[in-house]
């Protein structure tokens, strides 16, 4: 079936994705939570800014990261001078791109989850004895669960396919940044690489249906048969 | 001597302004007054979940609000036992663990009654293990009930308990508040549309209007 190259590139892909997942996770919660609970100057402007990785060519979102975390950026240029970290040519460089590509899906799907919390809950808990901090541990956290775990599916989804940033980005290095798109984009520049080729598509296909089917089934298995995600 | 409750305060929810003031001893105060008057409203500012513009709260000695001497307690700190019109009652929990959710929060030295007794003195022993979507409006208005006097209350907020209650269910629950306002001492606070009810319960009756202060 598969050769051992090739696993490695499935390994990366999954380790690259669930990376960018699990460290996008908390920062896509605290944004959809900001921005459905709060009213503060400038939210418009976050909101646009949480959302532009959607509609900007993915080629730019890369650059733009190669301009703030390249080794001469003003993030990246400290991050390697202070720890000798360097996200190019990277597999973190990657997990970085894929996370940015993943956060406006995973913020709009826990967005929605937060919007369905009554509020009015929140205000008994707090009659009740509850904090602030306590009110939202034990009533909208627990409640928003779905919402995560369709936002954290959808980003996983999301990172497994990410391509234009990632080789603006981290650049396309064999075992580093060369995950499933990338594997598949550099086997499609040489001829006679056609089975390689479907094997990896083939594999992109199963991961990513896989993900989404899993994200769809446990938002119904929470929140009824007729609620969903995509 | 002070009273009960003495309330005198200024709402304005909504833009409009509404002037509420209430000096009681009764056991059981009566909130009455036009829907729209604001009734809802003071009950909120009482619990503190509004901010009145200016005057005081005081409910059995304790100061929850006073504008004039800075003092807003957070909700979490007036100790109110509020049973919301819509109930309110946690999706995600089933009734037992509704009728806990306050109790964890309370001082063990603060807390007054045990789930035993509220679930004898409500007959709701066998609704325990179900989930609130499943139970009818006059079994939800128990839960809630039980649920507020569990969270170790100094004072009791009813909002329209009665509202969407056929007669007979809102017989029993006129029974079980006089036994609540008979048996547990502290104060209620009720608002209702149900004349008879009120006549019935109320120690004090203060009526509430719309847009005008209250002398």
């Amino acid at each position: 079936m598969l050769s051992e190259a090739e696993w490695a590139v499935i390994a990366l892909s999954l380790r690259v994705s669930l990376v960018a997942m699990l460290v996008t996770l908390p920062l896509a919660y605290a944004l959809a939570y900001l921005l459905v609970r709060r009213r503060f100057p400038g939210r418009v402007l976050l909101d646009a800014a949480v959302h532009l990785p959607l509609v900007l060519p993915p080629v730019v979102t890369g650059w733009l990261l190669l301009i703030v975390f390249g080794r001469n950026g003003a993030v990246g240029g400290w991050l390697y001078e202070t720890f000798g970290v360097a996200l190019v040519f990277h597999w973190s460089g990657a997990a970085l791109a894929a996370a940015v590509m993943a956060l406006p899906l995973m913020v709009r799907a826990m967005r929605l989850s937060i919007e369905a919390v009554d509020r009015r809950l929140v205000g008994a808990a707090r009659t009740l004895g509850a904090t602030r901090w306590q009110a939202f541990c034990t009533v909208t956290l627990p409640l928003t669960v779905p919402g995560i775990a369709a936002g954290a599916m959808l980003g996983f989804a999301r990172s497994l396919g990410e391509f234009g940033a990632t080789i603006t980005f981290a650049a396309n290095i064999e075992g580093q940044t060369r995950t499933l798109p990338l594997a598949i984009y550099s086997g499609l520049q040489v001829p006679g690489n056609e089975d390689a080729v479907a094997r990896l598509a083939v594999m992109s296909i199963i991961l990513s249906m896989g993900a989404l089917v899993l994200s769809e089934w446990l938002v119904r298995r929470a929140q009824g048969k007729d609620a969903h995600v995509l | 001597m002070t009273h009960r409750i003495d309330i005198d305060i200024t709402l304005a929810p909504g833009g409009r302004e509404i002037a509420c003031r209430i000096a009681s001893d009764a056991k059981l105060t009566a909130l009455v007054g036009p829907s729209g008057a604001g009734k809802t409203s003071v009950l909120n500012a009482v619990a503190g979940l509004a901010t009145p513009l200016a005057g005081h709260i005081r409910v059995a000695g304790t100061t929850l609000f006073d504008a004039a001497a800075g003092v807003n307690l957070p909700p979490e700190r007036r100790r109110t036992g509020y049973v919301f019109q819509d109930t309110r009652l946690f999706p995600h929990h089933r009734v037992a663990a509704n009728l806990a959710y306050g109790t964890r929060f309370a001082a063990p030295e603060d807390r007054w009654i045990g789930q035993d007794e509220v679930v004898a003195l409500l007959e709701i022993g066998d609704l325990l293990a179900r989930w609130p979507a499943n139970l009818s409006g006059g079994e939800a208005r128990r839960v809630a009930i039980g649920r507020a006097l569990l969270s170790a209350p100094r004072f009791l907020l009813l909002d329209e308990p009665f509202a969407a209650l056929d007669p007979l269910r809102a017989e029993a629950l006129t029974g079980l508040i006089e036994r609540i306002r008979d048996e547990l001492d502290i104060p209620i606070l009720l608002v209702s549309h149900s004349a008879a009810e009120v006549a019935r319960l109320a120690g004090q009756v203060v009526e509430l209007h719309p847009h005008t202060a209250l002398a």
